[in-house]
């Protein structure tokens, strides 16, 4: 039969020699192996108090952003939604009322916004949607909760802090 | 004999002896558990336990902890009195085998001489063979009382597999004394103090009593009464909480004492080169003695621990073929040529 590629390697088949058969040579080579990999740089990361280093394009739990004067960007639009595959977002438009300009940059904003984190697949197409640099996805990742509606993050979890007066994001 | 007839200071020391050493086997069995996870890791590139304390160090305390707090589980077909003997007899043993280990020369304190060995008993290496051989009890009763086809087949594994190691490693030590013409441990040692270590003159005695040992402490490559993927952990898979601790206990100490013995048998023991023309004081060189013995202890420990993490476990027909077909062979023929060499040294031809 021919080979299809020529990448195959033959393999020998002759009983083993004496020398073989005595093993113990061959164990010192194996144990010889398992001795240098004890000096060996471990592969482990210290998780909490060392990190990996992401690559720039890293993809984590995602952000709403604010502008230069820490109004929400967000105008609910709903081109994110639209572009999720795994619909994990929903939101509610608003009108932004008289007085409420230093809240919201446009007359719209988003009442209610939510990502549903264990629908996420974190593929980064929302932040692409956004015509308004409204939502960005950052390096934190691996929340955890003790129930599955804790990861459904509304706009408390996802808004940034305002630069310009913190305590209004903490409702 | 009369008891009062015993000397008052002898009885203390004993019991001091008793309690030192004890303690010493139980802490270095609960630091091998660490020192096996830590070396475990080291050779797959891993960290190994740091979270409990320095280096994770307080891992085995942690561990130990853990266990004594679990729910303690009998079978309800389970035989009850047996199954509390198997692992009681399993850690029994192995504490009893440091009984004729010479942990040291002797020790002068103001004129009384405290010899650093429980027993000096003229049959010690026997007594280390019985004890061993009783060990295999603590499996068997362990395995059968747990009314559990795997413990079962475990436990006859077990069974088997000591019977089968523990002729060639006989064999091996009779070749051994044939050279030193005594079986007090102690004599062993005071011969290698002079003269070589044994394991120049017993090179292939050494490597059988080496690999017998490996399989008397059930340690892989022989691990086969543990083995986890076809029995689904062995003759303790019944076993909770403090029982299960005990056996995995026993296997420790098991390992610390066949480590002791060895050194002591084949590689001089407390005795260490130049050591009695360094011109320190007896005591400073006995002290001296017991860090070599210790060292010697825990290079051995971490041999066995490398060789777990190095070799795979052996087919169990591959087991008795190499204990009965290679070794056994291998032990009668080193016994031949060493009496031998020993009847050509004394008389010619």
């Amino acid at each position: 039969m021919q080979a299809l590629t020529n990448r195959a390697k033959p393999v020998d088949r002759r009983p083993m020699t004496f020398f073989e058969k005595l093993y113990l040579p061959a164990i010192a080579k194996g144990m010889g192996i398992t001795f240098k990999h004890i000096f060996r740089k471990k592969a482990t990361v210290n998780y909490p108090e060392e990190t990996r280093p992401f690559s720039p394009v890293f993809r984590g739990l995602h952000i709403l952003n604010r502008d230069e004067e820490g109004r929400e960007r967000c105008t609910a639009c709903g081109l994110c939604a639209v572009a999720c595959p795994a619909e994990a977002i929903t939101m509610e438009a608003a009108e932004r009322l008289p007085g409420e300009e230093h809240l919201y940059r446009e007359e719209k904003y988003a009442a209610r916004y939510e990502i549903n984190m264990l629908r996420c697949i974190f593929c980064g197409f929302c932040e692409e949607a956004c015509p308004k640099q409204a939502i960005y996805m950052t390096e934190t990742f691996a929340p955890a909760n003790y129930q599955r509606k804790g990861f459904i993050y509304g706009k408390d979890d996802l808004l940034i802090p305002d630069p310009k007066n913190p305590i209004t994001v903490n409702k | 004999m009369d008891l009062t007839l015993i000397d008052k200071y002898f009885l203390i020391e004993k019991i001091g002896l008793i309690s030192a050493v004890l303690a010493i086997s139980l802490l270095i069995a609960m630091y091998s558990t660490w020192a096996e996870r830590k070396v475990a890791a080291w050779i797959q590139d891993r960290r190994g336990p740091n979270r409990a304390g320095p280096f994770g160090l307080l891992q085995p305390l942690a561990d130990g902890g853990k266990l004594f707090f679990k729910e303690e589980i009998i079978p309800s077909t389970a035989n009850h009195f047996l199954f509390v003997l198997g692992p009681s007899m399993a850690m029994l043993t192995a504490c009893l085998t440091s009984a004729v280990i010479p942990w040291g020369d002797v020790l002068n304190f103001g004129g009384y001489a405290v010899s650093l060995q429980i027993a000096d008993v003229n049959i010690g290496v026997l007594w280390i063979m019985a004890v061993v051989g009783m060990g295999v009890y603590g499996i068997m009763i362990g395995g059968w009382a747990s009314n559990n086809k795997f413990s079962l087949l475990a436990a006859c594994r077990g069974a088997s597999q000591v019977i089968s190691y523990e002729l060639p490693m006989g064999l091996a030590l009779i070749a051994l004394f044939m050279i030193s013409g005594s079986l007090s441990l102690k004599d062993i040692v005071e011969q290698q103090r002079d003269g070589l270590w044994y394991v120049v003159l017993q090179p292939v005695g050494f490597l059988i009593f080496l690999i017998c040992a490996f399989a008397e402490c059930n340690r892989t490559p022989f691990d086969l009464p543990e083995a986890e993927n076809e029995l689904n952990g062995g003759y303790h898979l019944e076993y909770s909480s403090m029982k299960l601790g005990f056996y995995l206990f026993a296997e420790y100490i098991n390992m610390f004492i066949s480590s002791a013995l060895m050194a002591t048998l084949y590689f001089g023991g407390y005795s260490f080169p130049y050591m009695d023309s360094l011109g320190l004081s007896p005591n400073l060189v006995t002290i001296l003695g017991i860090c070599a013995l210790f060292l010697k202890t825990f290079a051995f420990i971490f041999f066995f621990m490398w060789v777990r993490w190095t070799l795979p476990r052996f087919r169990y027909d591959q087991l008795m073929k190499l204990g009965w077909k290679v070794l056994i062979p291998l032990a009668l023929l080193n016994m031949l040529i060493t009496g031998a060499v020993i009847l050509y040294r004394q008389n010619g031809f």
